[in-house]
């Protein structure tokens, strides 16, 4: 049992009573681009660049107000209005800008900006570009309302709308029956894990009666109570969902289907990162409960293994990224559920995958771009020389996810790998093994697209993408190098208030995992150098046996464990009430009204519309009446 | 007063009534046989009336009387509506209610 201390929040003055004019301008921009349809698509798509860049603005500001003040006021909490008075309980509306959730913030708008102008570029020739920007504005404002926000209940507000933009997005080429149908399943499997979130937030008012962070950390850290591994189960759930994590993960894959940027933003840097910051927000519940724990370590060892697995065997270049996006977010699930030795360094990973990951998402972007919409590795080879920037920044990235010492991920990826070894001989292992793989498939990603003999279809003549996209690339490839270095030595101590951890000493120089890491690293490397650049790749995927390879081509059967489990016996029920509404009721209510219809027919006979007939049953009847009182008189 | 004569007498206009009604297809005659079997119960009442001694039957009976002819009224010019649309008064050819 850790006791964790972390400082309250401090009213909100000055410039941070207006921070939630960080959320409202991406809203006012989302609105004004759906509302102000053809009137503002001309403009629209700057409307939204500066709309995010002003919340970017106000993020720096606020982040260097933080800076500048002493340690212990750092974390402000602005309140902003009465939300829900029920009974006993109140729940307010409110914002707290603590280390961990500025960090967020200055994330999803700074990412999101330079996406916001990526997309200025990527989208000119599509004729919905307005919608599509008042989606991304529409995104930033409910990732920024999901970090910001002070309690749960808001929290789930932001959630559920990153899950609307997500959808929206997935689907904006909704012409394409893939895409509709991708967008349905990506939001259909977050609807499992909002029940566990709901659920989740249900049992913490029952019982704290408050969905505050600051109440129910307090109470968490208060009393025991099995209900605690319940909520941090609950929580995983949702986590799940959102971030594609075993058992929740095949919508990703999917997920592919919408425009690049809304890849690079929404499925790679920040929305399925959301996750991470659960867990990591939720750090004292899972203090309260070593299974929960060790449950997001399972979860985080096990994706990290399978989207390292579905990127090793996949052809499509935004697939393999997918995988691992998965991979990576399966590393800080495991350092966040490590404990206090981790959750700084799964925000530092988080982070430091941010830029990387979305800059790697753009350079596919770009070669998409060059390659007329192609996607398909296996039509690619020999880009390097042709599309130089984006070979380039590309390589950053790529030198980044492997962790090559100096670069962003080398810093964050080995921390984990270390704090896990210290967690378990078993997760050390996944840890480090994932690591080797990520050098293969990367690398095998690397050879295929840039190096290797050109394979390209007839007709397709690359060329370099506009400045709107490469300047893009080049600043997420500069935080790629330095992002790391940058934050190794202060990220912890940063974070320390508000996680309520102690800083560990990290050095710069590899310790003996560092170094073992590093050897793992280049055998990947070299065996994805060896299979794919000096051997030629073939333009049709090669037919195989291999037991792995298939499986990965199949995403590891998510699809078809989830049709097993779920799908099948959905559908079984659903035709069995069919079955029953047919054959049942619909069948048995008919025949009653059958008996009925012919009952009627029998007494339509009667009325002839004789009236001499009328008159003749009228006396009969009568004299029958009068013969059963006169026979009654005489009885 | 021995009412039986009146009441064999009420009873033969009743039963030449009913049989008329059932028997007859013009409506004229129908609505005559119908005056008939009413004026038969207004005969039944003043008689109970004077052998009883009270004056209800006869009250009941100047209730008929009104009835009928407000009835008749009523009746006769639905006959005479009839009659001008169908120039036919048979109350046989008067079925269309039945479909």
């Amino acid at each position: 049992m850790i006791t964790l201390l972390t400082d309250l929040p401090i009213a909100a003055t000055g410039a941070f009573s207006w921070a939630w004019l960080m959320i409202a301008i991406p809203a006012f921009g989302a609105a004004v681009l759906l509302l102000g349809g053809k009137a503002v698509a001309g403009f629209g798509h700057w409307l939204a660049v500066l709309a995010s860049f002003t919340s970017f603005g106000i993020a720096v500001v606020l982040f260097i107000l933080m800076l500048s003040s002493p340690e212990s006021s750092r974390a402000v909490a602005v309140p902003l209005f009465e939300w829900i008075h029920l009974g006993s309980w109140t729940i307010s509306a409110g914002l707290l800008i603590d280390q961990l959730s500025i960090l967020f913030a200055l994330l999803v708008t700074g990412v999101g900006s330079v996406i916001h102008l990526y997309s200025v570029g990527y989208m000119a020739h599509d004729e919905r570009r307005s919608r599509f920007f008042a989606f991304l504005n529409l995104f930033i404002t409910a990732m920024l309302i999901l970090v910001l926000a002070d309690n749960y209940l808001v929290l789930f507000v932001g959630w559920e709308g990153v899950g609307l933009a997500s959808y929206l997005l997935i689907g904006f080429w909704q012409h394409k029956p893939s895409a509709a149908a991708a967008a349905k399943k990506a939001f259909v499997m977050n609807r499992i894990g909002d029940l566990g979130m709901t659920l989740s937030i249900f049992a913490m008012l029952a019982l704290v009666g408050s969905s505050a962070f600051v109440d129910v950390d307090a109470a968490a850290s208060a009393n025991a109570s099995p209900w605690w591994t319940t909520i941090g189960f609950l929580l995983l759930l949702g986590a799940c969902g959102k971030s594609a994590q075993v058992p929740l993960q095949a919508w990703l894959l999917d997920a592919m289907e919408g425009p690049t940027p809304v890849s690079a933003l929404i499925h790679a840097a920040t929305m399925v990162t959301a996750g991470v910051y659960l867990v990591v927000r939720s750090h004292e519940v899972y203090a309260q409960s070593q299974a929960a724990a060790l449950a997001v370590c399972i979860v985080g060892a096990v994706t990290l293994l399978v989207g390292a697995w579905i990127g090793c065997s996949k052809d499509d270049i935004k697939k393999v990224l997918a995988g691992s996006t998965m991979s990576q977010i399966g590393y800080m699930m495991l350092a966040a559920g490590i404990g206090p030795a981790g959750w700084a360094f799964a925000i530092f990973h988080l982070l430091t995958h941010g830029f990387f990951k979305a800059n790697m998402f753009l350079g596919a972007g770009s070669v998409m771009h060059a390659m007329d919409d192609d996607v398909n590795m296996r039509n690619y080879g020999g880009l390097a020389k042709v599309i130089p920037i984006t070979f380039i920044t590309f390589a950053m990235g790529y030198l980044a996810i492997i962790g090559f010492p100096g670069f962003a991920g080398y810093f964050s990826k080995d921390h984990i790998i270390e704090a896990a070894f210290g967690q378990g001989l078993v997760f050390g292992v996944i840890a480090l093994v994932g690591a080797g793989i990520t050098a293969f498939y990367m690398t095998r990603l690397m050879c295929m697209t840039y190096l290797s003999q050109k394979r390209w279809n007839q007709g397709v003549k690359p060329h370099e993408s506009p400045l709107t996209m490469t300047i893009p690339l080049i600043i997420l490839a500069a935080f790629s190098f330095v992002g790391g270095a940058v934050m190794n030595g202060w990220i912890q101590g940063w974070l320390a208030p508000a996680l309520g951890t102690h800083p560990h000493e990290v050095g710069w120089i590899p310790s003996g995992i560092g170094w073992a890491t590093l050897v793992v690293v280049g055998v990947g490397v070299g065996l994805g150098w060896f299979l794919f650049y000096r051997k030629p790749v073939p333009k049709q995927a090669p037919d195989t046996q291999n037991p792995f390879t298939i499986a990965g081509r199949n995403d590891v059967f998510g699809d078809a464990v989830n049709n097993i489990l779920v799908v099948k016996p959905a559908k079984l029920a659903a035709d069995t009430i069919i079955a029953n509404d047919t054959w049942v009721f619909d069948r048995g209510v008919d025949a009653l009204a059958n008996v009925f219809l012919k009952l009627s027919n029998v007494g339509r006979k009667l009325q002839s519309g004789q009236v001499r007939s009328y008159a003749l049953l009228m006396t009969l009847g009568v004299v029958l009446v009068t013969a059963v009182l006169f026979i009654g008189q005489l009885g | 007063m021995n009412p039986d004569f009146v009441l064999w007498l009420a009873a033969i206009l009743f039963g030449i009534g009913a049989f008329g009604l059932i028997t007859r297809r013009n409506a004229l005659v129908a609505f005559m046989c119908v005056e008939l079997m009413l004026n038969a119960a207004n005969l039944v009442l003043v008689t109970m009336s004077e052998v009883h001694g009270g004056l209800d039957g006869q009250v009941a009976a100047l209730f008929v009387m009104v009835v009928a002819a407000a009835e008749v009224v009523v009746g006769l010019s639905i006959i005479v509506m009839v009659y001008r649309s169908r120039r036919s008064v048979s109350v046989d050819t008067a079925s269309l209610l039945k479909r």
